[in-house]
């Protein structure tokens, strides 16, 4: 009786949580009015995959874009069903996002979107080409980070909301944080860019190259026409653990897993044998798991629009990047990110310090490496909260005479 | 972040650790309550500071200063703060701050890009104060510096009669948990200024609590001084 009552009932969401959520989709530059994308190719319609959270001011003035990483998505808090919220399984920023939460809920209407390229609802590779009927494949156009910027300004815009009051986002977020604040200067109030940069590094290249080559080397992929049969899922899922990896730091490996054996009591001194050791077998699952749900087309062409990425080379100089920004930007980075490291951020404070803007940086201690940004969300907090808040009362606060 | 009697703000920043923050911030204590002594410093900064002036504050603490300035005279203000807790203060008071510190030089700052600097009651704390004043008239032309006065006759008296490290009202450290690294009096810092080839405008020793243009043997009856310190003209922000 008492069992039947609670599998009835549904679960508690806890009350800084955004609950159930669903993910809407908005259709967005239908012929003739197709995206120029900065390689000068036209492409529209275009569908893009989004979701909010709280409520649209009045003003329409509360309103937060969150810029997702590499392989997030628009899910970004919630639960989409009553059995992600039985498996607590929520969205990828859900420490971050809801009442009373550093973007808060209460406060502020928050929207995040699926990147253009992508694979989780967005128009990408893995899309049908309206004149094909086929997927797109590898004849999808070379997209850049301008571009995926250009498509959720527009979102932005067909939701009826002028001015932004900040864009927040790390890694490839962070740099379509940078990118937005180049492009739109009058459409953002303030920008947050977290463990991020103004161009790829070599290193970071060097480690997408490698997830690159993983894919085209599998014999499934089949020049990226693979979408009638299972697809390069050996090349993807090695990518996925590359990648990983630098994600993470030394110590925060090291003490996960050490030299700790998985299912095992003893070291077999077996060449073929796979996993052995734990970490070997977490990054296995990592890859695996990734495999059921990116698409190994959108990989190549998102990390692509990393590596390709160059602010100061786009605009002259990064100062000049900002030159008619009025955005109160704030930056963080983490001791223990290697991929992205404290410099690269400062690389762009500097510059935002020259050019006269208001400008706040830190570097945070975490052992956590890059990934810390979607983990430690309670130092973030901590930041965004005051800065979001101060930004907002300016905003508000009537314009001197 | 031990419990120990070393002030917080020094131990968390300049833990090896490097730089974590606490989930919830302090109250403003700064604003409801402002430390009588840095009040009165910051009013008298204030006095020499132009309205709409360019300024950068170096350990700003909770950005207070800052706040005011830009509140009040209009100014562009900058802040850079070692404490963590102190930097979200700054956040909370939409004062620009850069968590950094003044040891490793200012590498981010071009030159000129302030008017005036402000460094109150922190060169003594810092591991290269010469190096540190150069920076500081590197990227300002001017700077306004509190410094403690180590030739402060109660501190003078302490060691004389009690044979031991002066601990007084301006200075309330003990030997074993002082920020302060270097301890100069008025006469040593004058000097270090000459040495640097900088031009010192006005020299306001601090008695109990007021700074006045002119005092009688300053030296010895000055808790603190402050300094209006300017980079002579000669020597432009481009020099090699």
């Amino acid at each position: 009786m008492s069992t039947e009552l609670i599998e009835e009932s549904i679960p508690d969401v806890g009350p800084r949580s955004v609950g159930l959520v669903s993910t809407q989709s908005a259709i967005l530059f239908a012929p003739p009015h197709e995206l120029t994308l900065a390689n000068s190719r036209r492409l529209g319609p275009i569908t893009v995959a989004y979701e909010t959270y709280g409520t649209l001011s009045p003003q329409r003035d509360n309103a937060i874009f969150v810029c997702h990483a590499l392989t997030g998505d628009a899910h970004a808090a919630g639960y989409r069903s009553k059995e992600d919220l039985a498996a607590r399984k929520a969205g990828w920023w859900d420490g971050f996002i809801g009442p009373g939460k550093g973007l808060d809920t209460d406060k502020y209407f928050v929207i995040c979107a699926n990147a253009l390229g992508g694979c989780q609802g967005t128009t990408g590779p893995s899309s049908i080409c309206p004149e094909t009927g086929e997927p797109w494949g590898p004849d999808f156009p070379v997209i850049q980070i301008p571009d995926i910027v250009d498509v959720h300004a527009e979102l932005v815009r067909s939701l009826g909301i002028d001015r932004l009051l900040a864009v927040v986002g790390g890694s490839l977020g962070g740099m379509q944080v940078l990118e937005w604040a180049a492009r739109y200067p009058e459409r953002i109030a303030s920008a947050v860019v977290l463990a991020s940069c103004p161009r790829m590094s070599a290193q970071g290249i060097a480690f997408n190259a490698v997830g690159r080559s993983a894919i085209f080397n599998d014999p499934n992929f089949n020049d990226g026409r693979y979408y009638r049969d299972s697809g390069p899922r050996a090349g993807l899922a090695l990518a996925r653990m590359v990648a990983h990896i630098t994600y993470l730091s030394e110590e925060s490996i090291e003490r996960k897993f050490g030299r700790k054996l998985q299912d095992v009591e003893a070291l077999a001194y077996d060449l073929i044998k796979e996993t052995e050791f734990q970490v070997e077998s977490y990054l296995n699952y990592q890859g695996r798991r990734f495999v059921d749900r990116f698409d190994a087309n959108s990989y190549l062409y998102l990390t692509k629009a990393m590596d390709y990425y160059d602010l100061a080379q786009s605009y002259g100089s990064i100062e000049n990047a900002f030159a008619a920004s009025q955005a109160r930007f704030l930056f963080v980075s983490y001791d223990s990110d290697w991929l992205y490291p404290t410099r690269q951020s400062k690389e762009v404070v500097g510059a935002l310090i020259s050019a006269g803007k208001h400008v706040s940086f830190i570097e945070l201690h975490s052992a956590k490496g890059h990934d810390t940004f979607l983990i430690e969300v309670e130092q973030l907090e901590a930041l965004a909260r005051p800065f979001l808040e101060r930004t907002l009362e300016v905003l508000r606060r009537p314009a001197a005479s | 972040m031990t419990d120990d009697t070393i002030p917080t703000s020094e131990l968390d920043s300049r833990s090896a650790k490097g730089t974590r923050l606490k989930k919830s911030r302090p109250a403003r204590a700064g604003y409801c309550m402002p430390d009588p002594a840095a009040a009165l410093t910051d009013k008298e900064i204030m006095k020499h500071v132009p309205v709409g002036s360019r300024v950068l504050d170096l350990g700003c603490g909770d950005g207070r200063l800052l706040e005011i300035l830009r509140d009040v005279h209009q100014c562009r203000v900058q802040g850079i703060e070692l404490d963590p807790q102190e930097f979200v203060g700054c956040v909370d008071r939409g004062v620009p701050v850069i968590h950094g510190d003044l040891d490793h030089g200012l590498p981010e700052f071009p030159d000129d890009s302030f008017d005036y600097a402000v460094l109150s009651q922190t060169l003594q704390q810092l591991k290269y104060p010469k190096r540190a004043l150069e920076e500081i008239l590197r990227v300002a032309r001017r700077a306004l510096v509190v410094v403690p006065n180590f030739g402060y006759w109660r501190g003078r008296l302490q060691h004389l009669l009690g044979g031991r490290a002066p601990v007084t009202q301006a200075l309330p450290y003990e030997w074993y948990n002082t920020p302060n690294l270097h301890f100069m009096s008025m006469y040593d810092f004058r000097d270090l200024v000459e040495r640097l080839g900088i031009r010192i405008l006005k020299e306001l020793p601090i008695i109990r609590g007021h700074a006045v243009d002119r005092a009688w043997a300053a030296n010895l009856r000055a808790e603190s001084a402050l300094y209006v310190l300017e980079r002579p003209e000669s020597r432009g922000a481009n020099r090699s």
